[in-house]
């Protein structure tokens, strides 16, 4: 494979004259999973050029949020010194303060409350050596078992259904370059176009190979508008549109025999449980007519290259893991998973909403995507980390738990956030601001001053992308190395920094560094032999090769494109169908809040907005939140384009201009979730939760709307 | 507390299962008089078809969990005083709650020459499992069939034995099929669907005798006419199932009345599904047996005792290849000003037929493709308000949908719109771009990064270009 120009810091002009060098960089874009490859150049006028690269993935592609990323590094925003609440409010202060500070209260606080009285929140934003050392912090230097992260709420579920089904958990068990490929391509629940513009590229590719995209959706949305069938179904019911697409696939007899016997297990359950999902039925909860159950039941049998993705419309869901199930066993049936070109995957959507979730970050793991409660596990981690495995915490509760139990008497006094901004992400989000508040000491690291960080006690200013090294894991599974191009500015620490600097006042000091090379070379012992095993990744080897996919066992291996090809990671190897039934949502409509609301992303914004709001393109591209309606439903409210309107739940209300458009059920509002305040969709949403992934019902919940 | 369910169809296994979910600490026996597994009764046409064999048609079952599920066994006798149950075998079996969920049985009318009580070998009806089996061991080798009845079942059984070749005639003694739930008009079109996919209708045809022979069997038409076939399915409706319930001195109608908790005239006994009668109406339907199986549920278990069952509104659905009929409601409701929407396209096999109240639906009928079926049964099912534009529940939602921006010609697009969703890049912006000393596609991307997204914009921005060099050209050249 030729490679290109990765990597390392260049000088362009030779170093002739150093005062009017440019110097560029090699990484990938701050935002989503797709980690586009781009190009960072630092010109002699001092400014930061962005220019998006030849790789893989992006294949030279990128949106306006990787364009503009760069303009937040010196942004006016951008906080650039400690800041400490004294008096009610934020002061700039010393870093020596601010730490000391923190160290104080946690001491205070473990004394009096315990170990488990302080939390850490992560993010799935950060990279594997933060993500990796703020488990292992949480573990080591803390000593408590509370922490988790906002990837509860992005991936868990799909995360839980793949571990149960495959034994694996990896977004996508195959290179992206086999979606271009797929003669039928099923998106359920995924928003591509908006999400991850530079992705549906593959989608074209797909359509010019003559291919066919089917695309489940209650909106018809940009990537729903360019599927040859769009099927439309009433929020919460993408459980019951599976098992009737499988219901078909076995009554015309499109089922891959073979390969159920060959390779999975626990088919006559499934088979049994979709026999009562006749289509008729399923028509009735969906709405979806048969003759569309039927067609698209036939393109995913066609027998050529078939590819079911889901995304977060299917797996946010207090059923978000049995809905995955239902699709994998869909896969399954028809001989997907392992069979090149074909198989299940979902898409991973922060940045490292991957490798986030393999290093321990989780409440219930360990590094390398190991159980936290496996006693080998716990040995084995225990002896990287030179302690006593008896010592380690056991099982913590989960992001959306740990969050309601804050400041309760059970529950955390203290929580320190890294790389996330839960008062506007997290469902039920007033309550849950109320919790963050109740705290005696919130701490939060961050780049600029979001909406979890104006309510700190401690804010401290962070290094972005561009000013850090480290590696990030796509929705492939492959790990990609970041490169720093500058050095953060005055005043501005990296978590690691801080993270040591936190352990050394507490007196683990000596277990933690500051530099990212040396936290990766000990992820890779710490993983080795886990299922997500990192243990011949080099940030050599990225760079040479364009990434590298887990698992990588040794460095004399080449890593893993394609899971499954010729067992599953199970203890028989073979793949498990598992029965699902559909079950109603948590919060159906009824009389007095007679709407669903679906909540979501535009393409201009990302996660909770505090990056991609301050950022002025893309403020000019999406300004404001919305409520979108059907002009039927706007006409019986009274309501017209751009009016204001309020919509209530049980737990909340947001406010936002009316946007009316007929691409969206008449019995469906959607309302994106990127602000805060009086716009802050999460307001509204529900904390049902996943009986097993813990994942909150963020897609749907019923809700009245009303002229403002 | 001791729950016997006699009946082990959709309805008695859906309350097994029902009761299993919850995890009770009730114990529970289910008597079945069929010697099978719980199937999926919707699916019988299309073992009769060949499609799926018998174990396809096979539902979850409720065995374990503390439920003693026992096939093949026949209920003889039930003391009410005693609250005890007599088995066939003669073994008694005590319950605290007894559930009738008995079902129906195929009616057989009584035609000249045939023995209702013991059908000859080329007559069949169609209602189990066991019934398939027999038109099956019939089928196999036959080349035509007679299907009396063209209600529902009737057309079910018409279709599965048409899917396997045979050359099937439906007889049907009313001048238009389905009439309970289409008008002459959706009749006339499904005749005509029919027709297509190897089926014969002969309405207004009144059976009156049987002759089955060894080879072949005769149907006697009144008027004289004979119709012989290979084969003869009688499709006739069904009837409740309430003997034992009559016999234990329940109030018994067409069916075994019960109230809104699904409960008969004896507290201690419920009655569910095609052998029970709630508010007047017996139903004949998988999806209200469902939801009255999840009353007696809900109310046995106790995780809602004030449960109440209330009547689903009925949605007749048959969809096979070739056909794709729904109907539902009352087409013609009396005394109310209604407003009514049609559309046919008989030779295309298309018909619908919508009347709205008060902008609800109270009826409709569609045959053939008809892209909104989903959301007209929807919005049925709810009572949910009609769309304003009444076109879209006949000719789907693709209306106004959303044009893709390579449809409109660079000239007549608005300076505002949107070419690159992606970066962001207006009409107006590639305009000023070009005005500004861009002369090609790639300069345009390099200044605005249109196309360098998704890339679906494209041919757009290639098309705009190409029209701004063409205006400058034409400009220059006047």
């Amino acid at each position: 494979m030729a490679k290109p120009l990765l990597g390392t810091l260049r000088d362009m002009t030779g170093g002739a004259e150093a005062v009017t060098a440019t110097r560029e960089v090699a990484t990938h874009c701050p935002y989503c999973a797709l980690q586009c490859g781009m190009t960072l150049r630092a010109t002699p006028e001092g400014k930061t050029e962005v220019l998006a690269r030849q790789f893989p993935t992006n294949r030279g592609g990128m949106c306006q949020k990787g364009w503009t990323s760069a303009e937040l590094l010196d942004h006016p925003d951008r906080l650039l010194t400690p800041l400490v609440r004294e008096d009610g409010a934020l002061r700039p202060a010393t870093w020596e303060e601010a730490l000391d500070k923190i160290a104080g209260a946690i001491g205070r606080i473990q004394d009096e409350h315990g170990r488990d009285a302080v939390a850490v929140f992560g993010g799935g934003g950060l990279t594997n050596e933060k993500a990796y050392a703020l488990g292992k912090f949480a573990r080591v230097g803390l000593r408590t078992k509370n922490i988790d992260y906002n990837g509860r709420f992005c991936m868990s579920s799909a995360a839980a259904a793949g571990m149960k089904a495959f034994g694996v958990d990896r977004g996508l068990p195959f290179p992206l370059s086999d979606i271009g490929e797929a003669d039928t391509l099923l998106l359920v629940g995924a928003n591509v176009a908006e999400t991850m513009p530079p992705f549906a590229r593959y989608l074209t590719e797909q359509k010019q190979r003559g291919g066919t995209l089917i695309v489940i959706d209650p909106r018809l949305t940009t990537t729903a508008r360019q599927a040859t069938l769009h099927l439309q179904p009433t929020p919460g019911t993408d459980l019951a549109l599976a098992n009737a697409l499988l219901h078909i696939v076995l009554s015309e007899g499109w089922i891959d025999k073979d390969y159920i016997a060959a390779r999975t297990t626990g088919f006559a359950d499934v088979r049994r449980t979709v026999a009562s999902y006749w289509p008729a039925r399923v028509e009735r909860m969906t709405g979806v007519p048969v003759a569309d159950l039927e067609a698209a039941a036939r393109a995913l049998a066609s027998g050529g290259k078939t590819i079911i993705l889901t995304a977060r419309g299917a797996e946010q869901h207090a059923k978000g893991v049995d809905t995955v199930t239902a699709y994998i066993n869909l896969a399954l049936a028809l001989g997907l998973p392992g069979r090149p070109g074909s198989g299940y995957g979902c898409l991973t959507g922060q940045g490292n909403g991957q490798g986030g979730r393999e290093h321990g970050q989780k409440a219930d793991q360990l590094p390398g995507y190991r159980k936290i409660d496996d006693p080998a596990a716990r040995a084995h981690v225990a002896a990287v980390w030179g302690v006593d495995p008896d010592e380690l915490p056991g099982p913590g509760v989960s992001a959306y738990e740990l969050l309601d139990s804050l400041g309760t008497p059970g529950g955390p006094k203290a929580m320190l956030v890294f790389g996330s901004n839960p008062v506007v992400s997290a469902p039920r989000a007033a309550h849950i601001e109320e919790r963050i508040r109740s705290l005696d000491l919130l701490v939060v690291s961050d780049f600029v001053l979001s909406e979890t960080a104006a309510l700190a006690d401690v804010v401290l200013p962070t290094a972005q992308w561009a000013e850090e090294d480290g590696t990030m894991t796509n929705l492939e599974g492959r790990v990609l190395r970041r490169h720093a191009l500058r050095e953060p500015p005055p005043g501005v620490r990296t978590d690691l920094a801080v993270i040591a600097e936190l352990a050394s006042r507490l007196g683990t000091g000596d277990r933690f560094t500051t530099e990212p090379r040396a936290v990766f070379e000990e992820l890779r012992r710490a993983s080795a032999g886990g299922t997500a095993d990192y243990a011949g990744v080099t940030w050599e080897r990225v760079d040479a090769e364009d990434g590298v996919f887990w698992p990588c066992p040794s460095v004399d291996q080449p890593g893993t494109p394609r899971l499954f090809v010729d067992t599953f990671a199970t203890p028989d190897g073979r793949a498990r169908f598992l029965p699902v039934e559909h079950r109603p949502a948590a919060e159906e409509v009824d009389a007095e809040y007679p709407l669903y609301l679906t909540t979501g992303r535009v393409l201009a914004q990302y996660q909770s907005g505090a990056q991609t709001r301050r950022i002025g393109p893309l403020r000019k591209a999406a300004p404001n939140a919305f409520v979108e309606m059907h002009p039927d439903l706007a006409a019986r409210l009274g309501v017209e384009h751009g009016d204001e309107v309020v919509v209530t739940s049980r737990r909340g209300q947001m406010r936002a201009p009316a946007r009316l458009t007929e691409t969206i059920r008449p019995d469906t509002v959607f309302a994106p979730f990127h602000w805060g305040g009086a716009a802050r969709a999460n307001s509204l949403t529900s904390d049902a939760l996943d009986p097993t992934s813990r994942m909150p019902e963020f897609k749907v919940c019923a809700v009245k709307v009303e002229l403002a | 507390m001791k729950v016997v369910i006699v009946g082990y169809g959709m309805a008695g296994s859906r309350l097994a299962a029902e009761l299993r979910d919850r995890g009770t600490d009730m114990k529970i026996t289910v008597l079945g008089a069929e010697q099978h597994r719980a199937y999926n009764r919707i699916m019988l046409s299309s073992v009769l078809a060949g499609k799926v064999g018998e174990r396809d048609v096979e539902i979850t079952e409720a065995a374990g969990h503390g439920i003693d599920l026992r096939p093949g066994v026949t209920v003889t006798a039930v003391d009410r005083a005693a609250r005890q149950l007599t088995t066939a075998d003669g073994e008694q079996i005590e319950y605290d709650h007894l559930v009738l969920a008995t079902g129906s049985r195929a009616l057989v009318p009584p035609l000249a020459g045939l023995d209702t009580t013991n059908l000859p070998d080329r007559v069949a009806v169609f209602r189990t499992l066991d019934d398939c089996r027999r038109i099956l061991a019939t089928a196999d080798g036959a080349r035509t069939a007679l299907v009396l009845g063209g209600g529902l079942l009737g057309l079910e059984a018409a279709r599965g034995l048409a899917a396997r070749g045979l050359d099937v005639q439906v007889v049907h003694a009313v001048g238009h099929l389905m009439e309970r739930q289409l008008d002459p008009g959706a009749s006339a079109v499904l005749v005509r669907t029919l027709a297509g996919i190897g089926i014969t209708a002969h309405l207004d045809a009144m059976a009156s005798s049987v002759t089955a022979g060894p080879d072949s069997v005769t149907l006697g038409l009144a008027g004289g006419r004979e119709l012989t076939a290979d084969l003869l399915v009688v499709a006739c409706g069904v009837r409740p199932e309430t003997e034992m319930a009559r016999t234990a001195g329940l109030t018994v109608e067409r069916g075994i009345v019960v109230d809104d908790r699904m409960r008969t005239s004896d507290p201690a006994i419920s009655a569910i599904g095609d052998c029970a009668q709630h508010d007047g109406v017996v139903s004949g339907l998988v999806a209200p047996a469902w939801e009255q199986a999840r009353i007696v549920a809900r109310v046995l278990a106790g995780d809602d005792p004030t449960a109440r069952y209330r009547p689903l509104p009925v949605v007749t659905r048959l969809k096979a290849a070739g056909i794709d009929l729904a109907a539902m409601g009352n087409p013609a409701p009396e005394g109310a000003v209604a407003e009514e929407l049609s559309f046919a396209d008989p030779v295309r096999g298309t018909y619908a037929k919508l009347t709205i109240v008060d902008e609800r639906l109270t009826g409709a009928i569609m045959l053939g493709d008809n892209p909104a079926i989903g959301t007209v049964i929807q919005l049925f099912d709810r009572g949910a308000p009609v769309p304003v534009d009444r076109r879209a529940l006949l000719l789907g939602r693709a209306i106004g949908g959303g044009a893709a921006v390579t449809a409109e010609s660079p000239a007549l697009m608005p300076d505002a719109v949107t070419v690159c969703q992606c970066n962001t890049v207006t009409k107006g912006t590639l305009v000023r771009c070009w005005r500004s000393g861009a002369r090609s596609v790639d300069d345009v991307v390099a200044a605005t990064r249109a196309t360098t997204g998704c890339g679906t914009c494209r041919d757009a921005v290639e098309g705009i270009v190409e029209w701004l060099s063409t205006v400058d050209s034409t400009e220059v050249a006047a």
